[in-house]
């Protein structure tokens, strides 16, 4: 996939290595870097997924990094129907309705 | 070129932090503890009156105080005789970001432009990311959202990406990091960068900026029922809710209302650890912020922090994520109302002290938020499922195992909380003292200082001091 100039884009870049981090952390988080992810327009011409370009992010600040996603999608959602969630309504309302047994 | 390796950044961290936020703590400092806490809030901060105004201008407070007609109907149906208060919530959902952190964002924004800043950055993962891009977009200023976001397999918390959604939408920049508490330094190096302002959570302003929400509620509590509310149950992370909270109520003149906070119990889930990370189901409102927030305040990213939950708080609840998960349901249920989770923390522990206060006591829940794609409890659960958490109804105090198992009450009835010492908290207070500062003797002034800090004596604070150092003080 590439993208275009102008094209709404996500970028990776390593802030700190794993050596650069602060003493005081728990040793799974130290073995591993401080990495962000920000989102804006591409300036380059154009740009393949992994290689390393520039963007002009939402409030005009330009940053340098590996471009990860093109029109990255937000993919958090409502989730699926939890059986252990459905059901506590109507018993909520047995009670209330006077099912002393509920 | 500035060089921005993460000890050279600490290093000007006080320079740093004195232009982004503009405020001359030293002034107010007697020693690195001590510190008049009354002068700063006055001489920082804004008047109740001015705030109002403030927030007034860009829509926010006022909020409905709502009666939990249906769940105070079913409290009374399971409490014992004579038992069974009555639930107020303040419906803090309605704000324009959605949460009560637009009142602490407020003050700040509005400062940050009355000071010709072009800009305003916050450090946040909750809520507050939100209402500082949403206040900003109305005052016409930029704004970054620094989020801690995500575990080093990008996988991301869902509750987390939705707000970086919402900053997206209200037009703000959104640097999503890994775990680590790291996102201070960052913040840092955009802060030095932008030359914006710091919009932190724990200034003055933003404490000023809560406490109307206290303010209104014993108002509107007296109009609806007569009195003041007799407890206000507030979830409890960082403190400022709680602070802001309570210094409103008091200022209402609801001297006697009892403070009362409430987090999840996330005890043993380490809060920097990329493991634990995704194990968490609430990105805020738990142990892993409440504990140390109420016991060291001044971890915060300003030099003394204005938000003190310990001067205030007058018992400390513990919920499970089960529970929260289940009143949520009961919310949307039976008040037709989808919020949450955070403000369903406080609910959780409200409703089961409900079933055991006088049915003519009155208890409010002092907020909401709002809930959606990340945040709805089919959404966290999903995604906890995923991470491999066992999910089952049963006894939620007796089988929860955080970061192992949630636990969904089978019946209403099971709704509990862990109730935590409050003196062991303020020993851990004069614990953190001892240790953050390297002390061994204290000043008279410094005694006074942690009394009040932690709504003690100075006998008791004597006492803890000399519990850990064996009776050196002074």
């Amino acid at each position: 996939m590439e993208a275009k100039k102008g094209d709404w884009v996500q970028i990776q870049k390593t802030l700190l290595k794993p050596e650069e981090r602060t003493a005081s952390l728990p040793n799974d988080t130290k073995k591993v870097p401080l990495e962000m992810r920000v989102k804006g327009f591409l300036i380059n011409e154009t740009a393949k997924l992994g290689e390393e370009v520039e963007i002009e992010t939402l409030i005009g600040r330009r940053i340098k990094g590996k471009l990860v996603a093109i029109n990255p999608k937000y993919e958090h959602d409502f989730g699926e129907p939890v059986p252990e969630l459905i059901t506590i309504g109507i018993e909520l309302r047995k009670i209330l309705e006077g099912d002393n047994n509920a | 070129m500035r060089d921005i390796s993460y000890e050279a950044v600490l290093a000007r961290k006080n320079e740093i932090m004195k232009k982004a936020v503009g405020i001359d703590y030293e002034k107010f400092m007697s020693s690195e503890l001590a510190f008049d806490y009354e002068q700063m809030m006055e001489e920082v901060g804004y008047s109740l009156d001015k705030v109002r105004e403030i927030q007034a201008e860009t829509g926010v407070g006022n909020t409905t105080l709502v009666e939990l007609k249906q769940i105070n109907r079913l409290i009374k149906k399971i409490a014992q005789k004579g038992k069974g208060a009555r639930i107020f919530v303040k419906d803090e959902a309605t704000n324009p970001s959605g949460s009560y952190k637009d009142r602490r964002a407020s003050v700040s924004v509005y400062h940050a432009q009355k000071h010709g800043y072009k800009g305003v950055i916050a450090a946040t993962s909750g809520n507050y990311g939100a209402a500082v891009a949403s206040q900003a977009a109305k005052r016409g200023l930029k704004c970054i959202i620094t989020q801690e976001c995500y575990d080093s397999r990008w996988i991301g918390q869902p509750e987390i990406l939705e707000k970086g959604r919402a900053c997206e939408a209200y037009g703000a920049e959104v640097v999503q990091l890994t775990v680590g508490p790291e996102l201070f330094y960052y913040t840092l190096v955009l802060l030095e960068e932008t030359g914006f302002f710091n919009a932190s959570l724990y200034t003055p302003y933003a404490i000023a900026g809560v406490e109307t929400l206290g303010y209104e509620i014993a108002i509107q509590t007296k109009e609806l029922v007569g009195k003041y509310p007799d407890a206000v149950v507030i979830t409890h992370a960082g403190g400022g809710i709680l602070t802001g909270t309570a210094r409103g109520l008091k200022k209402a003149g609801a001297i006697d209302t009892e403070i009362i906070a409430a987090s999840v119990n996330l005890k043993g889930l380490h809060m920097a650890s990329d493991n634990d990370f995704n194990k968490k189901y609430f990105t805020t409102g738990h142990t892993g912020f409440g504990i140390p927030f109420a016991t060291f305040p001044d971890r915060s990213d300003v030099p003394k922090n204005a938000a003190r939950a310990l001067r205030y708080m007058d018992r400390y609840l513990l919920v499970t994520q089960g529970e929260v998960f289940y009143i949520t349901e009961m919310l949307a249920q039976l008040e037709g109302m989808q919020r949450g989770p955070a403000g369903n923390t406080s609910l959780a522990a409200a409703f089961a002290l409900a079933l055991e206060m006088d049915d003519d006591k009155v208890i409010v829940v002092n907020e909401t938020e709002y809930t959606g794609a990340g945040k709805l409890p089919s959404a966290q659960l999903t995604f906890a499922k995923k991470m491999g958490m066992e999910i089952k109804r049963g006894d939620p105090i007796k089988e929860d195992i955080p970061g192992k198992r949630i636990v969904i009450p089978e019946h209403p009835s099971q709704i509990g909380y862990i109730e935590l010492n409050m003196d062991d908290v303020r020993r851990s207070y004069v614990k953190e003292v001892i240790k953050r500062y390297n002390k061994k003797n204290f000043t008279n002034e410094e005694i006074k200082f942690m009394a009040e800090d932690t709504n003690t004596t100075e006998e008791k604070i004597k006492q803890f001091i000399s519990e850990f150092l064996g009776g050196e003080e002074n």
